[in-house]
């Protein structure tokens, strides 16, 4: 892409941005009463944010929820990918268990998670284990996809060149399954950051959902929008990262 | 050779009464109606099948396992790992037959450019055509320095025009080598081109039913395919595998009507 073009469309996206805050800005200027208690005015939600920086509010919730996502999303990528590739191992095992993970994946666990309340409490623990268990479903998933799609082809020309079995997982297994896999692991990714994020508004104590749940609860409008901002914020920035992460390894 | 199946019905007997002594360095094509177990009796040799009953010995000691060392094998498709780039490619056929050599560069790019693809050696194979694959990945099969070559149809899946050129390019790239090759084909002109002898096989379940020579040196140009010795030995060829392709057609035929 040329150069030009390139700063054409940075250009209309910073617009359309623009454009939305400034009808925002408009919008609670016309001063009708129920938009100035839904929608408060852009300064008031600038001076929350600072507000929630300065005491420190904003640090500490998003420790817990951050420590949170990582320890869901580490248990989730560890077991997903152990339970796939066994399962992957052999055909048995994938007509057997494939159709009920699939199934268990299609079924919304949103409505288990008082169950996850109940069995870890209402701390941090039954967040971790509620994305834990909704992100190791598409890992898994993908994870059996990958490597029981290598192509047979490249197994039987190993096993004609004298690969030894280490050697045909090294480099024809890993890498043939590399892209479904590195796609598991992007889906659960995200499907963590929501599980995490959505248990903490349903029940919690601490966390970066729950204050913003309760900023909801107690109608501080100013605060609710400057929570979901720094939400958004958060969510950029690990997508970023996300994409960081995989350009690196697809290189490799 | 007999497969089994689901139930004793669609067992298959792919391979019956085969006796076949091939000399070190001879070039062996076998020749056959598609079905008739050519491919089978080629896994066979190269010890990826194992046989119902019978013996393989290369250099008097029986197959029972590929012998990458001894044995290289080229498939009908490309087989390059599409994930490493063609030079990576010729180091893990080196690697994997425990060949790990400081020179593994010089001699990988030797093989390329014996087939003129030198300049290829860091693509990755989606980045090539499939003539330039197969091209390569005979190259590779070439590279690896054993005794015995056993072709798959290597050139099946190319165009016309390809195949004659690699056809020559093989016939000249062998004649230095002394290599021993075993060349699966459904073509009758490519047959004559390449091989030595000719083993026709017949419908299935495939046994030898004639053992033609081809008396003409290597390498080999396209002048001898506009020879009469050339015309003659590929109509006495189809003469042999005529009956045999009608028998397969009818055999389907059979099957089809079965199955309805």
């Amino acid at each position: 892409m040329v150069a030009q073009d390139k700063l054409v469309i940075r250009t209309i996206q910073f617009g359309i941005l623009a454009a939305l805050l400034g009808a925002w800005y408009l919008a609670t200027r016309s001063g009708a009463a129920p938009l100035k208690l839904f929608l408060p005015a852009p300064e008031l939600v600038w001076r929350e944010i600072g507000v929630l920086v300065r005491s420190g509010q904003l640090w500490s919730s998003l420790y817990v929820t951050l420590t949170s996502i990582a320890q869901a999303y580490v248990i989730a990528v560890v077991a997903g990918i152990a339970v796939g590739f066994v399962i992957a191992r052999s055909r048995t095992l994938v007509h057997m268990f494939e159709p009920v993970l699939s199934g268990m994946f299609a079924v919304p666990l949103t409505m288990f998670f008082p169950l996850f309340v109940l069995f870890f409490g209402i701390g941090p623990d039954s967040k971790v284990a509620y994305g834990a268990t909704y992100a190791f479903f598409p890992i898994a998933l993908n994870t059996i996809a990958a490597f029981s799609n290598v192509d047979e082809l490249y197994l039987r020309a190993s096993r004609s060149m004298g690969a030894s079995t280490w050697q045909q997982f090294r480099y024809v297994y890993m890498p043939g399954a590399l892209p479904v896999t590195l796609t598991g692991l992007r889906i659960g990714f995200f499907i963590c950051i929501a599980s995490v994020l959505g248990g903490e508004t349903l029940a919690a104590t601490a966390g970066v959902g729950r204050a913003t749940a309760l900023a909801a609860e107690l109608m501080e409008t100013a605060k609710l929008y400057a929570w979901i901002s720094f939400v958004v914020c958060m969510s950029v920035m690990l997508n970023l990262l996300a994409l960081a992460v995989e350009t690196r390894s697809e290189r490799e | 050779m007999e497969f089994p199946g689901r139930d004793p019905s669609q067992r298959v007997l792919a391979l019956d009464d085969v006796s076949l002594d091939i000399r070190k360095g001879e070039f062996v094509c076998l020749l056959g109606p598609s079905g008739c177990g050519k491919s089978t009796l080629l896994n066979i040799i190269g010890g990826m099948l194992t046989q119902t009953s019978g013996t393989v010995t290369v250099n008097g000691a029986p197959v029972t396992s590929p012998r990458p060392n001894e044995i290289a094998y080229v498939f009908q498709e490309s087989t390059l790992f599409p994930w490493f780039t063609v030079l990576e490619n010729f180091r893990l056929a080196l690697k994997f037959r425990g060949i790990e050599e400081a020179n593994w560069r010089d001699r990988a790019m030797q093989s390329l450019t014996a087939v003129g693809m030198e300049q290829f050696a860091s693509h990755y194979p989606k980045q090539l055509s499939v003539g330039m694959k197969q091209r390569i990945n005979l190259a590779r099969g070439i590279c690896v320095g054993s005794e015995v070559l056993l072709l798959d149809e290597p050139f099946a899946a190319l165009d016309e025009q390809t195949r004659m050129v690699l056809g020559e390019d093989l016939s000249i790239l062998l004649a230095r080598r002394g290599k021993t090759i075993v060349f699966v084909t459904h073509s009758l002109a490519e047959a004559v081109f390449l091989a030595d002898r000719i083993i026709v096989m017949t419908a299935r379940p495939g046994k030898m039913k004639a053992s033609i020579a081809v008396p003409e040196p290597h390498p080999r140009s396209p002048d001898f395919m506009l020879t009469d010795s050339f015309q003659d030995i590929r109509k006495e060829l189809y003469g042999l595998l005529r009956d045999e392709i009608r028998q397969t057609v009818a055999a389907m035929r059979v099957a089809r009507d079965a199955q309805a």
